[in-house]
């Protein structure tokens, strides 16, 4: 079984290095310094376990995870951070709460082995992604993923978003970007004094709307900054007066 | 202070009015040739009625305020007491002084019917004018006080609770490098032992203190930069420049440490070498200028929102502080990344303490 250990502290992954030697079945393939390396490592080596951190630079743990379209089994290491741990408790990820001792990361160990790690992985992670998104850090800010390269998109930066099949197309400034969520999830991170779903398929960033014009029978478009022309739908109508104080 | 002039003082100057006024009175009507007698009783008996009144308009009005829309209220119950008075003076001084020796006095007191109501009008009217502004200020001041406390009190609690955030992140990953380090360095893992309790016990002392000196801060800090030099191992520098008149200088505890943090974490992950971090303290005729600055890689960093890891809470504990918003600014250049924070040195920053 291969793992890769990502962790911004020498230290800190010197310990589950020394914890593993008792683990002979476990081979450390690397060691990352930061989730853009992680996902690097991830890719490279396909491993079938990471160690994550929660707070590192750059981007957090989460974040560089939903990077990850089939993410390993994984196992949290955090110091503290309150937004995390409750994400663990409401979904029964194993995590382990620096520090720790051997007995506690032997627990950890048997209950990963215990069970499919592929399936472990998949049933858990969704979830708790989204319940971790919804941590005041990451409502600044989306993490996406273009041709091997990692993009950070402040919120701000955001024209408007648009479903497309299992992909959510965010429209920026710089052009758009796929990231493969769901509207309603980013309905529920996003904050909703800005960001308006003016139709199933469409959000908009208000404060980048220059008009809204009537169109055919009671839909209307939105006009963006950007020239862009946002479907309107009549309850998004609705919607959009309310958060404008129309 | 709770009102302009203290309660005391203001009944000294009613009563000192109230009797040059009954002497003034007293005057006027002996100059009319009525008798010492007359004058005397027609003087007691009409200013101890307007005293009366005074103290009827002071205590209902104590108890109850006319709102906005209901301020004749204020001018009927003046011209209601100024009546009950004149005609009260009119009918007793009628029943003390009856008898034929008297008709011109009993002229005069029916000739001079509108002008006591006049008088007695104005000053009632006074009295309850006086008394509606006193106890209006005195409830304004009285809100104004509640609001304060109660925002001095979310404030504190605010203030309390962003300190208190510092705190457990560095504590729990510390001991976790201590518990790594008992392994394979035990003299090392002692050492930071040693260290993480100097800079705790340093934290815990200034706990309810709201300023100190620049002196004591930096020492606090070099703890704290011990300790994150052994997390980081050989690759954390950091250089600190200090204007020797500036130590004496006041600043909230424990500003620095968050900033000092935010620059290691960005300034180390970006690049695999030695990294540097600088701080250099100067001071300006009424504020202390602390400049930190790190390295770090324009092409990883730069779609970074916000200003970081712990800087939006120093942000926010100097806007609770300051009421400004313009003291941490950041700004990127050339792989430098600085953070500037300024602390004003008014003398109410040390009142504030």
């Amino acid at each position: 079984m291969n793992a890769v250990i990502i962790d911004d502290e020498p230290l800190a992954r010197s310990v589950i290095k020394e914890y593993l030697q008792h683990h002979p079945q476990i081979q450390v393939l690397a060691e990352c310094n930061d989730g853009f390396e992680g996902v690097k490592a991830i890719q490279q080596y396909q491993p079938d376990l990471i160690f994550l951190d929660i707070q590192m630079p750059k981007i957090n743990g989460f974040e560089m995870l939903e990077l990850i379209d089939q993410p390993p089994a994984v196992i949290f290491t955090t110091a503290f951070d309150e937004y995390a741990i409750k994400a663990f408790e409401s979904h029964a990820v194993d995590y382990l709460l620096k520090p720790f001792s051997r007995e506690r990361f032997d627990k950890a160990m048997q209950k990963l082995l215990a069970q499919e790690p592929a399936a472990a992985a998949k049933a858990n992670l969704a979830p708790l992604l989204d319940t971790a998104a919804r941590t005041p850090a990451e409502q600044q800010r989306v993490v996406v993923r273009l041709a091997g390269k990692i993009r950070i998109i402040p919120t701000d930066d955001i024209h408007y978003l648009e479903a497309a099949d299992d992909y959510v197309k965010i429209h920026t400034k710089d052009g758009s970007f796929l990231k493969n969520k769901t509207m309603g999830h980013f309905e529920t991170v996003l904050n909703k004094d800005q960001f308006v779903r003016t139709h199933r398929s469409y959000m908009v960033n208000v404060s980048e709307i220059t008009r809204i014009d009537p169109y055919e029978k009671e839909n209307h478009l939105a006009i963006l900054r950007s020239g862009a022309r946002v479907p309107v739908s009549k309850t998004g109508y609705t919607r959009l007066k309310s958060v404008l104080g129309l | 202070m709770r009102s302009p002039i203290t309660v005391n003082k203001f009944r000294n100057s009613f009563f000192g009015w109230w009797l040059v006024w009954g002497g003034l009175h007293l005057l006027l009507i002996y100059n009319y040739g009525f008798g010492l007698a007359v004058a005397a009783v027609d003087s007691l008996a009409t200013n101890s009625l307007l005293l009366a009144s005074s103290w009827l308009v002071i205590n209902i009005l104590r108890f109850y305020m006319p709102d906005k829309d209901r301020k004749w209220y204020v001018i009927f119950l003046s011209v209601t007491l100024a009546l009950g008075v004149t005609f009260t003076v009119n009918w007793l001084m009628g029943l003390l002084f009856a008898g034929p020796q008297y008709f011109a006095y009993h002229q005069f007191l029916f000739k001079s019917f509108w002008i006591r109501l006049g008088v007695a009008f104005l000053l009632i009217g006074c009295m309850t004018i006086i008394s509606v502004l006193w106890y209006t200020i005195e409830e304004e001041q009285e809100i104004r006080k509640r609001k304060e406390d109660a925002e001095k009190l979310s404030r504190d609690a605010e203030l309390y609770k962003l300190r208190q955030q510092l705190q457990p992140h560095f504590l729990f990953n510390s001991l976790n490098s201590i518990s790594a380090l008992i392994g394979a360095n035990p003299e090392q893992a002692r050492k930071m032992i040693y260290q993480l309790s100097d800079f705790l016990r340093s934290t815990l002392r200034r706990e309810e203190e709201q300023w100190v000196k620049m002196e004591e801060e930096l020492q606090t800090l070099e703890l704290y930069l011990e300790i994150e030099k052994v997390r980081f191992g050989h690759r954390l520098s950091t250089v600190i420049e200090k204007e020797e008149g500036c130590l004496q200088m006041q600043l909230p505890p424990m500003l620095l440490q968050p900033v000092m943090e935010n620059a290691i974490k960005f300034g180390l992950y970006d690049t695999t070498e030695a990294v540097t971090i600088s701080m250099s303290i100067t001071c300006e005729p009424d504020y202390l200028q602390i400049i930190v600055k790190n390295p770090f890689d324009l092409e990883t960093a730069a779609p970074r929102t916000g200003t970081g890891f712990g800087l939006n809470s120093v942000k926010r504990r100097l806007y609770l502080i300051f009421a400004r918003n313009d003291l941490l600014t950041t700004s990127a250049t050339d792989h430098i990344y600085t953070t500037s924070i300024k602390i004003p040195q008014q003398s109410g920053t040390t009142k504030a303490s």
